[in-house]
């Protein structure tokens, strides 16, 4: 009896000892649970791959019925929204630059007159191209608007105007990416997922490992001071994550061609704020940890929504503002918008403020959390 | 220094939550001395540890540890007191000499190759100083947590539970290196549930769920317990044991092999019951009570404040 090749008995008083550990250890049954419902929470609600209501200015230097009619037409797209009327080329300018404007449309002076004319003006459309998805579809929505906006105010002697291929052309402005290459845009945006990667799941790790091992005891018994002992850990890191980030660079440039339009001392300078922010999430994820699956699995929860919901793999604007509130809390929403930022458009200081101020203060609170509650377990 | 005291303690007081983990307990250890610290699993004896080298802040009570205080001045305390940890609680994958090394780095050591190589010397690791630490046997990791907490020098030794999961062999070869650690000065605090290693001890003390209940050399203790004790040798012996509890002056009746020690504190009493609930196949004699006699009573009398 007792020699069968299977015990429905012994099988069983595993089964039930899995579950009383697994009951035990409420982060990882949190994680089992939580985990595919965020997964859920964004691949059905948050996640859009046709984004719409992409923020756009006007620059209206002709102010007639026709440039009316099409602002109102693109008010009443379900792609376009205008968020500004813009006075002058060098705001455009700056708009796009800042990336507070996906598009702006370009009504020229003379635009009524030539029309009327039969000479089939064009409007420009300048788009910031960084992320080819985000202005496919919207870019190609608005060449259907143009065919037949104007009908409406072309009536009587005008209709005639109609019967040609369109009253008005459209043309169009790729910035920043004339090609389209989605390489510029996922390039760049690697080293802040791999950066986050990284840091948090290394940091996390390498200081519960010592907790988990007994070893920090140990070092805290010796006069080496916490700080000191923290520092020390993280430093190693911080090296392995520039070279990551150097290699990333070197591919981006002889493999990919990535453009590298802005300062690199800056984008290296600016990392390492991110890179703080992100050992910031590990420090105080491996206070919270138990052990060392714990922080694994705590780093993945937040990976998750990082890679997801900061713009990385799916146009930032296209998700809903619930989701765009969480995505403005990571950092790597903030970095990606800084790394395209600077090699792609340019961009200096003083047009990263607004995405700098955000990875301080997440810096600043985050680190504080992590500070309180690392103090906590040592007494 | 106060006389030619190392730890001189007093109130020492740790909470954690509601739990008193340790309560109101003083500790003089003179320097020199091999202080034995005993009690139950979970009696507060390695909390008690991390407050005297500065791991953990005391919730109440005051003192020096080598003339330092021990609320103030833990960082002084640490560069003059080397703790060993219950576990193992070094690099297992670094060698044994980078373990070393990077304690030797820790404190500063002026000199540092040439204090991991005598460490390596005096501990008779020099052949294995490039082995992973991870590798070596329990007493070997043991002797290596001891070289390493001794590489700085320094003049209290804290060693919690040093031997447990030990052979004979080496826990003699521990002791008797403990023995002439102390014998130039080291002052030992060393925590054990080995009753041989008590008896190697110059002074114990005794608590349980965080209370004081007994201190003093090995013969104070056993005379402070006043307990007297009778050996019972003889067959069926497990029925006598049995029908020996629970008789009036029958505090503990525990078997010793082929014996069993009948012990309690009222003699004429406890003499009586046993002799009326022995066969006359058995022999008895009264013998001194032991260490192991008195803990046993004590631990069985003193009250777990835990436990509901």
């Amino acid at each position: 009896m007792s020699c069968r090749a299977f015990s429905f008995r012994r099988f069983w008083a595993v089964v039930v000892k899995e579950f009383i550990q697994m009951r035990r250890d409420r982060l990882t049954f949190g994680m089992m649970v939580g985990i595919p419902l965020m997964q859920l929470m964004i691949f059905g609600y948050a996640i859009n791959a046709d984004p719409k209501h992409l923020p756009t200015a006007v620059l209206a230097a002709d102010n007639s019925p026709f440039s009316r009619s099409l602002v109102w037409a693109l008010r009443h797209s379900d792609y376009f929204n205008i968020v500004r009327v813009a006075e002058s080329e060098t705001e455009i300018h700056d708009l796009l630059q800042r990336g507070e404007v996906q598009f702006v449309v370009h009504v020229p002076v003379d635009f009524e007159h030539r029309l009327l004319r039969g000479e089939r003006p064009s409007v420009l459309l300048e788009a910031d191209a960084t992320d080819p998805m985000a202005t496919g579809y919207a870019l190609s929505a608005l060449n259907s608007l143009i065919e037949h906006v104007f009908d409406r105010d072309l009536k009587g002697p005008l209709a005639s105007l109609k019967a040609r291929a369109g009253p008005a052309e459209l043309r169009t402005h790729r910035h920043y990416n004339p090609e389209n290459n989605t390489q510029y845009n996922i390039v760049p945006g690697l080293m802040g997922v791999v950066l986050t990667m990284t840091m948090i799941i290394i940091t996390a790790l390498a200081i519960t490992r010592e907790r988990e091992r007994g070893t920090m005891e140990n070092l805290l018994s010796t006069p080496a001071r916490p700080f000191e002992v923290m520092i020390g850990k993280i430093i190693p890191y911080i090296l392995v994550g520039y070279i990551q980030v150097f290699l990333i660079l070197l591919a981006a440039r002889f493999l990919f061609r990535v453009p590298m339009v802005g300062s690199l001392p800056l984008l290296l300078a600016v990392m390492l704020l991110f890179i703080a922010a992100n050992l910031s999430v590990g420090i105080t994820f491996s206070t919270v940890a138990r052990n060392q699956l714990q922080a694994v699995q705590m780093a993945f929860f937040f990976f998750l929504p990082s890679i997801l919901l900061s713009g990385f793999m799916f146009p930032f604007r296209g998700m809903p503002d619930w989701a765009q509130a969480i995505g403005e809390v990571l950092p790597l929403t903030h970095f990606l918008r800084i790394v395209r930022g600077i090699l792609l458009k340019g961009n200096g200081v003083a047009d990263l403020a607004p995405e700098l101020w955000p990875l301080g203060l997440f810096v600043l609170v985050v680190l504080t959390i992590g500070i309180k509650r690392y103090r906590q377990t040592l007494d | 220094m106060n006389g030619d005291l190392a730890i001189d303690v007093t109130g020492i007081t740790k909470r954690f939550g509601h739990r008193t983990v340790v309560n109101d307990i003083p500790m003089q250890v003179r320097q020199g001395e091999i202080y034995g610290f005993l009690g139950p699993n979970g009696s507060g004896k390695t909390t008690f540890l991390r407050m005297l080298c500065g791991l953990l802040t005391p919730d109440a009570g005051s003192g020096r540890c080598l003339g330092y205080d021990i609320r103030t001045e833990a960082a002084e305390i640490k560069k003059h007191v080397g703790y060993m940890t219950q576990r193992f609680s070094f690099y297992e994958d670094l060698t044994i000499a980078e373990n070393l090394d990077f304690v030797a780095r820790l404190y500063g050591l002026p000199g540092r190759r040439q204090a991991v190589d005598q460490s390596l010397e005096a501990l008779g690791l020099q052949e294995r100083r490039d082995q992973l630490a991870g590798t070596l046997s329990g007493g070997w990791k043991q002797r290596l947590a001891l070289a390493a907490c001794m590489i700085h020098r320094p003049q209290v030794l804290l060693l919690d539970e040093p031997t447990a999961g030990v052979d004979p062999k080496a826990r003699r070869d521990f002791w008797d290196e403990i023995h002439r650690l102390a014998a130039q000065g080291l002052t030992v605090l060393i925590t054990t549930h080995y009753m041989d290693e008590a008896e190697r001890c110059h002074r114990l003390a005794y608590i349980a769920y965080g209370n004081l209940l007994t201190r003093g050399t090995v013969d104070e203790v056993i005379q402070a317990a006043g307990l007297t004790t009778w050996e019972v040798s003889g067959l069926g012996l497990h029925a006598t044991a049995d029908r020996l509890r629970g008789r009036e002056g029958v505090e503990q009746v525990v078997a010793f092999g082929n014996t069993l020690h009948i012990s309690g504190r009222n003699p004429a009493l406890l003499e009586a019951s046993v002799r009326a609930g022995l066969k006359p196949e058995h022999r008895c004699d009264r013998v001194e009570s032991r260490l192991e006699d008195v803990f046993i009573s004590l631990m069985e009398t003193a009250k777990d404040n835990w436990a509901k």
